[in-house]
């Protein structure tokens, strides 16, 4: 596939970091980009609070460019994208106005190529099968709020490729990487745009909402496809929990960021590290939290599992020699039961006799276990005191232990790393 | 609002200028029945004299320069939250878009900073064809008074290498003048 590319400003500045990363989503994914000749800056919402013919005009020479090669047009940045899909939509539907812009521009302009969105080039034009099949380093553990803004979606008759109020393209996106997204609440809100620049009071208000949503929302990042709300979310966060007194430290990625990442990209080779709120750690975070969900996700089945009748009667026929616990689906004998339980009693009872006797071997001696588990002797002695505190854990860990040594080591670590963020509060 | 009016019936001025101003907008401020829809859901109301729904009747009983003069225009964020929400389909993120420009024209600009930051942003792209992000801070920030407003994102910005200091000019330059010159004729900017 072959499209214009429209960077526009931001990209080449302040939001260079989703300029290298809608690069690398257009290599990964075979789509070539070739660069609208000479581009001009569209006027953005300075030019249509001035002008309305201004407003179509600086758009449209642009689009004018791109219509000689054939080229439908790719325009990553919302305000750009809006204002592209605003001109076209008017020269569509209105000749007269039509014709004083080629007048303006000096060239002749019948919108028969269309602007996408980053969003619509990848859930309408390539399809989330084809992102979820180059995943090599999936985005597992990571909770996300997919913020779209306002121009993306809105207004419907110009843009019309996801729903106005519950957008959903950048949500299959971000599964499609791995990754969870939360439902909430702010998805389309705006976050003040340039006022954050003439008007701060009425901005940092508007900012501290929408990240206070998706942190209530269960959100450990964000993930927005517009310059300006990174640069209002991201930039301007700092400034915003000094206003507000609080501490957000919510890390805000572009979704092209995430794509190229997800896709094997090392962070900094889109410019991760270029971002005002610290979003490598987060990233580098993800291993252990995903062998956490693992372990519940293991734990979970195999508590399903012995519910079933089947299991319960070979949990009978062990009953002589399995615990107590193991009959009660809730002890922690039961819930470290495997997530695929071998067929017959037999070999699962062998199982079980291994996980209770690993379990009895890490309550008996927690330091030295922990340390076979974790290197570090600090966060060693972190996890020794869980295992000392914590029985379901400690069946996870034992299961883990006989099941994967590495999951073991990771839940391990995402158990300390919860701690010390729990003693952080 | 609290402010006492007197109703009369709009002058010949008044009705020719809502009707230019709808036609510009593509809608009409007749269509709305008040429900106030638009207005909680619009992010910006909290900090509006007038809510978007004031601003329609305003328009709708001919009260043309008490719209002009509402510091609401120039607080709109235009994200047209609004639009997409009346159920009437009147487009009043477009009704506010044609009363700012018009107060523009008029010179009765009711909140400084939003003018001054369009003025410096569009005076970058009319002389580079490109967005200017070191010179439009710098500028607004003079115009404004407020010397070291985002001082704090300027340099960490330019550490990061995304703040270059010169503007980056394209080839089109005087096609760019031309574009701004013949809007100008038109009437316009």
């Amino acid at each position: 596939m072959k499209m214009a590319y429209y960077p526009g400003c931001s990209l080449d500045g302040s939001a260079m970091e989703y300029g290298l990363s809608t690069k690398r989503t257009a290599e990964i994914l075979g789509v070539e980009l070739v660069e609208i000749e000479d581009w001009n800056c569209c006027g953005a919402t300075s030019g249509h609070n001035t002008d309305k013919l201004l407003s179509l005009a600086l758009p449209a020479r642009n689009l004018a460019i791109a219509e000689q090669t054939g080229l439908d047009v790719l325009a990553p940045c919302a305000a750009c994208y809006s204002r592209f899909r605003n001109t076209e939509h008017v020269v569509r539907h209105d000749p007269q106005i039509r014709e004083k812009i080629e007048n303006v521009i000096e060239m002749e302009y019948k919108a028969s190529n269309d602007t996408l969105s980053i969003l619509e080039l990848l859930v309408n034009k390539l399809g989330t099968d084809k992102i979820a099949a180059k995943v090599t380093a999936s985005l597992k553990g990571m909770k996300a709020a997919c913020y779209y803004g306002c121009l993306l979606v809105r207004p419907r008759e110009h843009t019309g490729f996801d729903d106005d109020e519950d957008p959903q393209s950048m949500d299959k996106v971000v599964q499609a990487l791995g990754a969870m997204t939360v439902d909430w609440p702010h998805k389309t809100e705006c976050c003040g745009a340039a006022l954050a620049t003439s008007r701060p009071d009425v901005g940092k208000k508007m900012i501290y909402e929408v990240i206070k949503n998706a942190k209530a929302a269960g959100a450990e990042c964000m993930v927005t496809a517009c310059p300006l709300c990174m640069m209002n979310l991201d930039m301007r966060q700092a400034a915003v929990e000094k206003e507000y007194k609080t501490d957000l430290q919510m890390p805000v990625y572009y979704v092209t960021e995430l794509l190229a990442i997800a896709c094997g990209d090392a962070p900094r080779k889109v410019g991760v590290e270029r971002h005002f709120v610290e979003a490598e750690s987060y990233l580098a975070s993800l291993p252990a939290k995903a062998a956490a969900i693992e372990a519940e996700e293991a734990a979970r089945a195999a508590a399903k599992a012995a519910k079933s009748p089947k299991a319960r009667k070979a949990a009978a026929d062990e009953g002589a020699s399995a615990p107590a616990t193991a009959e009660t689906a809730g002890g922690p004998a039961a819930a470290a039961k495997p997530a695929a339980a071998p067929e017959g009693a037999s070999p699962d009872g062998d199982l079980e006799k291994k996980i209770n006797a690993m379990i009895k071997g890490l309550q008996k001696n927690p330091e030295k276990m922990a340390l076979k588990l974790i290197a570090d002797e600090e966060r060693a002695a972190i996890l020794a005191e869980i295992i000392k505190s914590d029985e379901k854990k400690v069946a996870k860990l034992a299961e883990l232990m006989i099941s994967d040594k590495d999951k073991a080591g990771k839940a391990a670590d995402a158990y300390v790393a919860g701690e010390l963020k729990k003693r952080a509060k | 609002m609290g402010k006492a009016l007197q109703l009369l019936p709009a002058s010949a001025s008044d009705k020719a200028l809502l009707a230019r101003l709808e036609e510009e907008a593509g809608t009409s401020a007749k269509l709305c029945y008040q429900c106030g829809k638009c207005s909680a859901g619009c992010p910006v109301g909290f900090a509006m004299d007038n809510t978007p729904r004031q601003v329609i009747r305003l328009l709708q009983l001919g009260l043309l320069n008490e719209a002009l003069d509402a510091q609401s225009i120039w607080i709109c964020a235009s994200c047209e939250t609004c639009s997409a929400r009346c159920p009437r389909g009147v487009d009043i993120a477009a009704l506010m878009d044609a009363l700012r420009r018009e107060a523009l024209k008029q010179g009765r600009i009711n909140d400084k900073k939003v003018a001054v930051f369009n003025q410096a942003f569009l005076s970058g792209v009319k002389k580079f064809g490109r967005t200017y992000e070191a010179g439009l801070l710098m500028q607004h920030n003079l115009l404004t008074g407020q010397l070291f407003k985002d001082a704090e994102l300027g340099l960490p910005m330019m550490k990061r290498g995304k703040l270059s200091i010169l503007p980056e000019k394209i080839k089109g330059r005087d096609q760019i003048k031309k574009i701004f010159d013949r809007v100008k004729e038109q009437g316009g900017e």
